[in-house]
């Protein structure tokens, strides 16, 4: 008798818990999965990407030199003095970034890039309190890459044409 | 005989009374304007009503406003959301002065747009001065913002914990919210703009006249709360977007600014953009000395 009634306990023991921990995962995880990062495509210029589709053909010239030909629209003002294209640009592979070390990444994650010297910015970034948050506050966000508002030759934000300002509050008064 | 006269002289004194008082008050009835219904003057105040009498409101308002603006109108009562208290940021050092803020929230929350009324004020201010009021301008004009030598500073409702405006109030027809949004009932508000009087930010508004929002400019997805047309005569101010946040959203100043200047979230989530801001950012209050306390908070 004794030992049924310790079985009936240990099962309906095992049962509590197991619905205690059931919903905590379960729903502890999709909490997570809805604040991921969500970036949207980098801010290509038309028909330049992917990059192959033209050096493909072309000899690498691994010489820093200023460019004539192709992409003189580009003018650097980004640390000029000790950088050029390739410092970010990887030789070899042309649809890809590199990273100081050698890295390869895509330019979907270019904020690696932009991260190696601008740390503390990264990491105000990543917290939501540098850069652009739109969606939901309790929920999916979409966040913009470095390169949605900083153009990556030439970073410093633009500045721009304000809206009208406000009525004279003393119209029609006077 | 004599008494039976002065009875009856008594009794058509009486109903004359009468009359007069009944006709009276259909006369002040009727000058209350031709839109108001019954109903609506009849209404109570609406925090002290039970789901069912909210709920008929909402649908006469409903009913109202898609018959005035030929747009299928979407009136919300929704309550605040549970364990939440909802804070904002603004980087005063990122904030161009663009003023696409104050307009994509006039879009959003049907502000009239003449006579104008704009719950965002963009101050700019001389970088020599700092964060000085006296010496601040709303109407400046420039070719190009940011000005090399100022900076900008956004005021809207700071939302206060310990709000001014609603302590003023003869009627109770403002009051801060449980998720700590200050709102206005306009149905109850009788336009007497002590609360504009007493908020030391000069965050809320009177309409003077009717308000005037074109009809294809209308947004119609509003809150009772929130953006739903004004009557003439009461004051209105910024709810955070009232129909916005309760759906998880972000406010339509939040969505539009070009820079990011502008976070939102929740004060009570140890995890939320504000909580980190507060924790690890140079944070001010506008007027702290006045103890309003904002929860608007500027940063840098």
């Amino acid at each position: 008798m004794a030992t049924i009634q310790k079985n009936i306990y240990i099962f309906f023991m095992a049962l509590i818990f197991i619905l205690l921990i059931i919903p905590n995962t379960i729903f502890g995880d999709n909490e997570k999965k809805e604040t991921l990062i969500q970036v949207p495509p980098p801010p290509f210029s038309e028909d330049i990407f992917p990059c192959s589709e033209c050096h493909s053909d072309m000899e690498p010239n691994p010489e820093r030199r200023v460019l004539e030909e192709m992409h003189d629209d580009i003018i650097l003002k980004h640390d000029e003095n000790n950088r050029w294209c390739l410092d970010c640009h990887d030789l070899k592979n042309r649809d890809k970034l590199h990273l100081a070390n050698g890295k390869l990444i895509d330019f979907t994650e270019s904020y690696k890039l932009c991260g190696q010297c601008h740390g503390p910015k990264l990491r105000e970034w990543k917290n939501g309190v540098h850069g652009k948050r739109t969606g939901y506050w309790n929920g999916k966000k979409t966040y913009l890459l470095c390169a949605h508002c900083h153009n990556p030759h030439s970073p410093k934000y633009k500045k721009m044409k304000p809206e009208p300002a406000p009525d004279d509050p003393m119209k029609g008064r006077r | 005989m004599s008494d039976n006269k002065t009875i009856e002289k008594k009794e058509s004194r009486r109903t004359f009374l009468k009359k007069t008082a009944l006709a009276s008050t259909f006369a002040t009835l009727a000058a209350c304007g031709s839109d108001s219904s019954w109903e609506e003057f009849f209404q109570k105040n609406f925090k002290t009503l039970d789901d069912d009498d909210k709920n008929k409101i909402i649908k006469r308002l409903e009913k109202k406003y898609t018959e005035k603006y030929g747009k299928k109108f979407s009136v919300s009562g929704k309550d605040p959301i549970d364990d939440t208290l909802f804070g904002y940021g603004l980087d005063i050092s990122r904030c161009i002065g663009c003023r696409k803020c104050v307009y994509a929230c006039v879009e959003e929350n049907n502000q009239s747009r003449d006579p104008q009324i704009h719950w965002i004020t963009v101050l700019e201010m001389a970088k020599d001065k700092g964060v000085d009021l006296f010496h601040s301008h709303a109407d400046y004009e420039r070719e190009l913002v940011p000005d090399d030598d100022h900076f900008y500073f956004p005021v809207a409702c700071q939302q206060c914990e310990n709000p001014p405006c609603t302590k003023v109030c003869p009627v109770g027809a403002t009051w801060k919210e449980k998720d700590g949004i200050v709102v206005v009932d306009y149905n109850w508000c009788i336009g007497c703009r002590f609360c504009m009087a007493a908020c030391p930010y000069g965050a809320r508004h009177f309409n003077w006249a009717e308000p005037n929002v074109p009809k294809d400019e209308i947004n119609p997805e509003t809150h009772y709360y929130g953006n739903r047309p004004r009557p003439k005569g009461v004051v209105e101010k910024c709810t955070f977007c009232v129909q916005r946040v309760r759906e998880g959203l972000y406010p339509s100043c939040v969505e539009i600014c070009p820079v990011g200047a502008r976070k939102f979230g929740n004060l009570l989530d140890p995890d939320s953009e504000i909580r980190y801001i507060l924790k690890h950012k140079r944070v001010l209050v506008l007027k702290e000395e006045l103890n309003t306390q904002p929860k608007f908070y500027y940063f840098y």
